[in-house]
């Protein structure tokens, strides 16, 4: 019984195997990213880059049709393409870096639908806003290997300025150079990621496997570790979960991950020892001194 | 004595409005020097050009070392973050360290060195969303211990800060001069000034005075420094370098 219902869909058919593997993978990638981005006041900033890849996977689909490579690279280089404009804009001239991605995404949005709308129809442009997980081929799942591995060692490298850059941006410039160079890269890892989860959750979706699991770790732990780590845990949990709900009710699968993933934020939200219930009680007990 | 470091025709500012304005004078090796002057005199501004973040609109800053301990306002520190006391000032060791390189047992003794030192013992795992205002700046005055620079730089490091930690640092600062550093700060409380600074520079974007307190303090001159406008003129004349520049094109040409 427990077999049938939570280990036989994977065991059965390939494609929920591999659907698993991706979105596990994809998981264990986006979930500390999305960490520094909440950390850093950037939750939107997912947001914003995963509507900017559009153009780029759309360039691709264009191309070649609905082939994963040049989709992939196309939204890499729309990417950060974007993140860098916005960031030079920002440094050239008084308007704040939201402001400048805010309107380089919105224009990246619109020209991405219009390509894609040139050639495919609404079944395509559903398919690269929202992903087919259950469609991950071999190539998807090599790619996203590929992308989990870079993202997970470009962040283990930049740690250190990264922290530092976020909790004393002043500090960090008197010290070193390195505040700038670190920025970008993490921006880059931000769209390596979403262009990661783009086949399997779509553009529009990947950012919930990034911010979701990050906002729901921080109702519970303090240490920026804990919160990578228990990120990590809930992202693969609401991966499988997610999987797992849609194989049995038959519902599309890429928005049962998002929305469990939605369940543990809400969960945390309310029960998290830094939540509404827990988080509020004054305690009752407290130390000398 | 030597200089540490040299101000020659000094103009710094935003967008061509000059904040300090045509500075010139010398810090001197292992001088203890206040910088004092009403809100938006550029005394923030002046920091940020010694450290080598802003560059000068015109005239030059020499700078005998290159390390540079700098304590930053505490508003600029995200408290919120999710790091402890040991992570916060462990970024004193960074020129040492470099970007990857972990701390070892030698480096959490000084760690735990620099925070007895400012009276922080135990401190070190403490979350730093849990510290007093005065706990903070105890802590950053840690970093500063870790450092180790031959030179300092202090951006308002008493406000809102309670007398008993004032009297604190300011020990730690004359310790600090004892051992040959060269010393300057943001300071709004004249009165401390007077009583344990011996050098001062008294800006109003231009210099007022600068030179031994007592004589860079004197109620003329302090009258002077109150009397600055603090309005900034969007449509100010560009200053005549002894070239004339018309309105029209000078955007810009203020850089020499």
């Amino acid at each position: 019984m427990i077999w049938d219902v939570l280990i036989a869909p994977f065991a059965e058919y390939a494609f929920m195997r591999k659907a698993l593997a991706g979105a596990v993978i994809l998981a264990v990638s986006a979930a500390p990213v999305g960490v520094f981005l909440m950390l850093r006041r950037m939750s939107l900033t997912g947001d914003a880059m995963s509507h900017a890849i559009l153009p780029g996977a759309a360039a691709g689909f264009l191309v070649s049709g609905l082939a994963i490579v040049p989709m992939m690279l196309g939204g890499l280089v729309a990417g950060l393409v974007v993140a860098l404009l916005a960031g030079l804009v920002s440094r050239l001239t008084t308007q704040r870096e939201d402001s400048s991605l805010a309107a380089f995404y919105l224009v990246s949005l619109a020209l991405g639908v219009m390509l894609v709308s040139l050639k495919g129809s609404s079944v395509d442009l559903m398919n690269v806003l929202f992903g087919t997980v259950l469609a991950l081929n071999d190539d998807a799942l090599v790619m996203i290997g590929t992308v989990a591995t870079v993202s997970l060692v470009g962040l283990a490298l930049i740690w250190r300025p990264l922290v530092a850059e976020c909790l004393d941006p002043t500090f960090l410039r008197s010290v070193s150079r390195a505040g700038q160079p670190v920025h970008l890269i993490f921006l880059a890892l931000v769209v390596l990621n979403l262009v990661g989860g783009f086949q399997a959750l779509g553009t529009l979706m990947a950012v919930g496997l990034m911010m979701l699991p990050a906002a729901a770790a921080r109702f519970w732990v303090q240490r920026l570790e804990s919160i990578s780590g228990l990120a990590i845990v809930f992202g693969v949990v609401s991966a499988y979960a997610g999987l797992l709900i849609s194989y049995h009710l038959s519902i599309a699968s890429g928005p049962a991950i998002i929305l469990v993933a939605g369940a543990f934020y809400l969960l945390s939200l309310v029960l998290g020892r830094r939540g509404l219930v827990f988080g509020r009680m004054a305690p009752t007990r407290h130390r000398i001194a | 004595m030597s200089d540490a470091i040299r101000l020659t025709d000094l103009t710094l500012g935003y967008d061509g409005h000059p904040a300090v304005h045509h500075l010139d004078g010398a810090f001197a090796a292992g001088s203890l020097t206040a910088i004092v002057g009403p809100n938006g005199s550029g005394k923030s501004t002046l920091l940020k050009g010694i450290m080598g973040t802003l560059t000068p609109l015109t005239g030059r800053i020499w700078r005998g070392a290159a390390d540079i301990a700098y304590l930053p306002q505490s508003a600029e520190i995200d408290k919120s973050f999710p790091a402890t006391v040991s992570d916060l000032i462990g970024l004193g060791l960074w020129k040492r360290r470099g970007l990857f390189g972990g701390f070892s047992a030698g480096d959490r003794g000084q760690i735990e060195a620099a925070l007895a030192a400012v009276g922080l013992e135990g401190f070190a795992r403490r979350a730093i969303d849990t510290l007093s205002g005065g706990q903070m700046q105890r802590a950053l005055f840690a970093r500063v211990v870790l450092q180790d620079a031959p030179l300092v730089m202090l951006d308002e490091p008493f406000a809102a800060i309670d007398e008993q930690t004032v009297g604190d640092l300011i020990k730690l600062i004359a310790h600090w001069q004892s051992e040959g550093r060269t010393v300057i700060a943001v300071l709004h409380e004249i009165e401390l000034v007077r009583r344990h600074f011996p050098q001062t520079l008294l800006l109003a974007r231009e210099p007022i005075a600068w030179g031994s307190t007592p004589v860079a303090l004197k109620p003329e001159n302090l009258q002077r420094a109150r009397g600055m406008p603090e309005a900034w003129d969007e449509h100010a004349p560009w200053h005549d370098n002894g070239s004339a520049h018309s309105h029209a094109h000078a955007h810009g040409e203020h850089v020499h």
